[in-house]
């Protein structure tokens, strides 16, 4: 066999480590071998890459691959050791663009060296042209995720400017006759990276009206473009390891994206394109809350907890906010030492990515087998005696069963509102994302403990200890 | 594995014949090129992979799975790698250069991070 079957046969190891690699994500027991194995098969890869012939006829780049390796290398080694898991949503975020980004790259250095087929359209043209504009709607609509989730203040609210969607739609169709016009021989690269330029503002202007918990739908979204770039790099190539990774990467993303949408009950147009606002006979919060509102300290809260059998935590964003995820498994701890049975109902939307609740939780060691989702915690709320809803609002709003009008209407909710009592810890009546008022609140078996998250819990921890 | 057999099949070098005679290729690709329709085939099959796979993860690691897959996802490294390195011209290799840094910056953080997550997941009382 000569060195290319060789590598050949390297990257179809490569791609069934990464495929087992994958399979090891699907529980939590086997998912540490199963990260080791995709970074094996990515070493796998990147060796056998650098065995290729084309690379030994140029020496000096073997020094310029080695010194972006020690770049890169250093710098994403920093960034994942450093960074707090309250963070994790901005740092995937960014790790998406990157790969993103280096995918247009490569789609742009392949076609300037392209000898296209001079009949009909070349497939080849047309990959690059797709990972170029998918590679920079990913970069750009990443680096503005980022910076919304980093809070950075230039970012809290979204630029606001006249037809923003004509605008985008233009954008859009302007790029797509720039792609058909770059498939007429002969091959202009002025017109690839004009076309990335412009998708560039198109992942600009998709992303700066997206805000808030349709947070984990983009960041989901951006996960698979990053996939289906590296995929268009693929058939640019035609190197079936490129291929096989990024249709998994794609694959994955599309499959949380749809999640993450069921879970709001909403249609991926309507989150990326529609506005979300309160219905028309959406109630006032004064008709809502006039009076009926009950707060309570620590101490009565604390009281909530004698002769109580099952608690259930309903964490939130504002957990993440506030880092109270350790404050929460002391109480859990203290709780579990009465005998009481607590368990975590985790919504798929609650937190800013996909999962975000877990991984806090796992990271102040919470067993995972604790945390439910709403199908098996539902039904036991008839039977839980405390609910603790911590900084979440929207994902526990009654209306969303209730109220057919609603902007949330047909939502999956945790239905705390049928525990025996409710405990709200929040910092105030505001709404959540949706703008709407929730009549959890205002509803006999609910007491609202207005305080920062992790104070709040700390507190009750004091309170029950006396 | 069914696939792994048809890739077996696909990375042949018969097949690498094939695709070195059909043309159109790029320079770097001419020597590992896949015809376009094992090309197609592969990406059709590696979608059905991924779907199989990823609808059986759970929830409580989905965010394990978007920096891991997200760290996948920097294959995109094997081809800076072959822009940067058998590029000709002092453009093509600067634009190589940064994708490398880039790609590479998303394979390592991509999978350390996980495995930081994924380690929390692991540690038991």
């Amino acid at each position: 066999m000569d060195g290319e079957t060789w590598i050949s046969l390297a990257y179809i190891v490569a791609s069934v480590c990464f495929i087992l690699g994958l399979k090891g994500l699907t529980h939590p027991r086997t998912a540490v071998a199963g990260n080791l194995l995709g970074a094996i098969g990515m070493a796998v890869a990147i060796l056998a890459t650098l065995m290729h012939p084309s690379l030994k006829s140029h020496p000096q780049g073997y020094a310029l691959v080695a010194s972006g390796f020690l770049a890169g290398g250093v710098a994403g080694a920093i960034a994942a050791l450093k960074v707090h898991m309250t963070a994790m949503p901005q740092m995937v975020a960014l790790f998406n663009g990157f790969g993103g980004a280096a995918s247009t790259l490569v789609a742009g250095v392949e076609l300037m060296s392209h000898q296209p087929i001079i009949q009909g359209i070349d497939p080849t043209v047309l990959s690059g042209f797709l990972a170029g504009v998918i590679g920079a709607v990913t970069f750009w609509g990443s680096l503005l995720a980022f910076a919304k989730l980093q809070e950075y203040p230039a970012f809290r609210k979204p630029w606001s400017y006249p037809f923003q969607q004509p605008l985008n739609a233009l954008l859009a169709a302007v790029v797509l006759v720039l792609i058909i016009r770059g498939l007429m021989a002969p091959l202009q690269v002025g017109i690839f990276w004009l076309s990335v330029i412009l998708a560039s503002v198109l992942g600009l202007t998709l992303v700066n009206p997206i805000g808030g918990a349709d947070m984990p739908v983009v960041i989901a979204l951006l996960n698979s473009y990053s996939g289906l770039a590296a995929c268009a790099t693929g058939f640019v190539l035609r190197n079936a390891v490129l291929i096989i990774a990024g249709s998994l990467v794609g694959a994955s993303g599309l499959i949380l994206t749809a999640i993450m949408c069921r879970a709001m009950n909403r249609s991926l147009w309507h989150v990326l394109f529609g506005v979300l606002g309160p219905g028309e006979d959406t109630p006032t919060e004064d008709q809502v809350y006039g009076g009926k509102v009950k707060s309570a300290s620590a101490e009565e809260l604390a009281l909530l907890f004698d002769g109580a059998r099952r608690v259930v935590i309903v964490p939130g964003y504002g957990m993440a906010v506030s880092q109270a995820q350790f404050a929460v498994r002391d109480l859990m701890n203290l709780l579990e030492s009465r005998g009481i049975h607590v368990e975590f109902a985790i919504h798929p939307v609650a937190g800013r990515m996909p999962g975000h609740m877990n991984v806090l939780l796992a990271e102040a060691e919470i067993p995972y087998e604790k945390l439910k989702e709403l199908d098996d915690v539902n039904p036991t709320m008839a039977e839980t005696d405390v609910a603790i809803v911590l900084g979440a609002n929207d994902v526990v709003n009654p209306l969303a069963r209730t109220d057919p009008k609603s902007p949330i209407a047909g939502m999956p909710i945790v239905e705390v509102d049928k525990a025996k009592t409710v405990i709200v810890v929040k910092r105030s009546l505001s709404p959540g994302f949706a703008g709407i008022p929730n009549p959890l609140f205002a509803a006999p078996n609910c007491l609202m403990f207005f305080a920062d998250g992790k104070k709040a819990i700390l507190d009750l921890i004091g309170a029950l200890k006396e | 594995m069914e696939t792994a057999a048809f890739l077996m099949q696909a990375g042949s070098s018969s097949v690498y014949q094939e695709a070195v005679g059909a043309g159109g290729q790029t320079a770097t690709s001419a020597i590992i090129g896949l015809p376009l329709m094992a090309a197609v085939t592969i990406f059709v099959l590696a979608m059905f992979v991924g779907f199989e796979i990823i609808t059986k993860i759970p929830p409580t690691l989905h965010t394990p799975l978007m920096s891991g897959s997200n760290a996948i996802s920097g294959i995109t490294l094997v081809g800076a790698i072959l822009a940067a390195g058998a590029g000709e011209g002092t453009l093509v290799q600067v634009l190589g250069l940064a994708a490398v840094a880039l790609a590479m910056i998303n394979v390592v953080g991509g999978f350390l991070v996980t495995h930081r997550m994924l380690g929390m997941f692991r540690r038991k009382k």
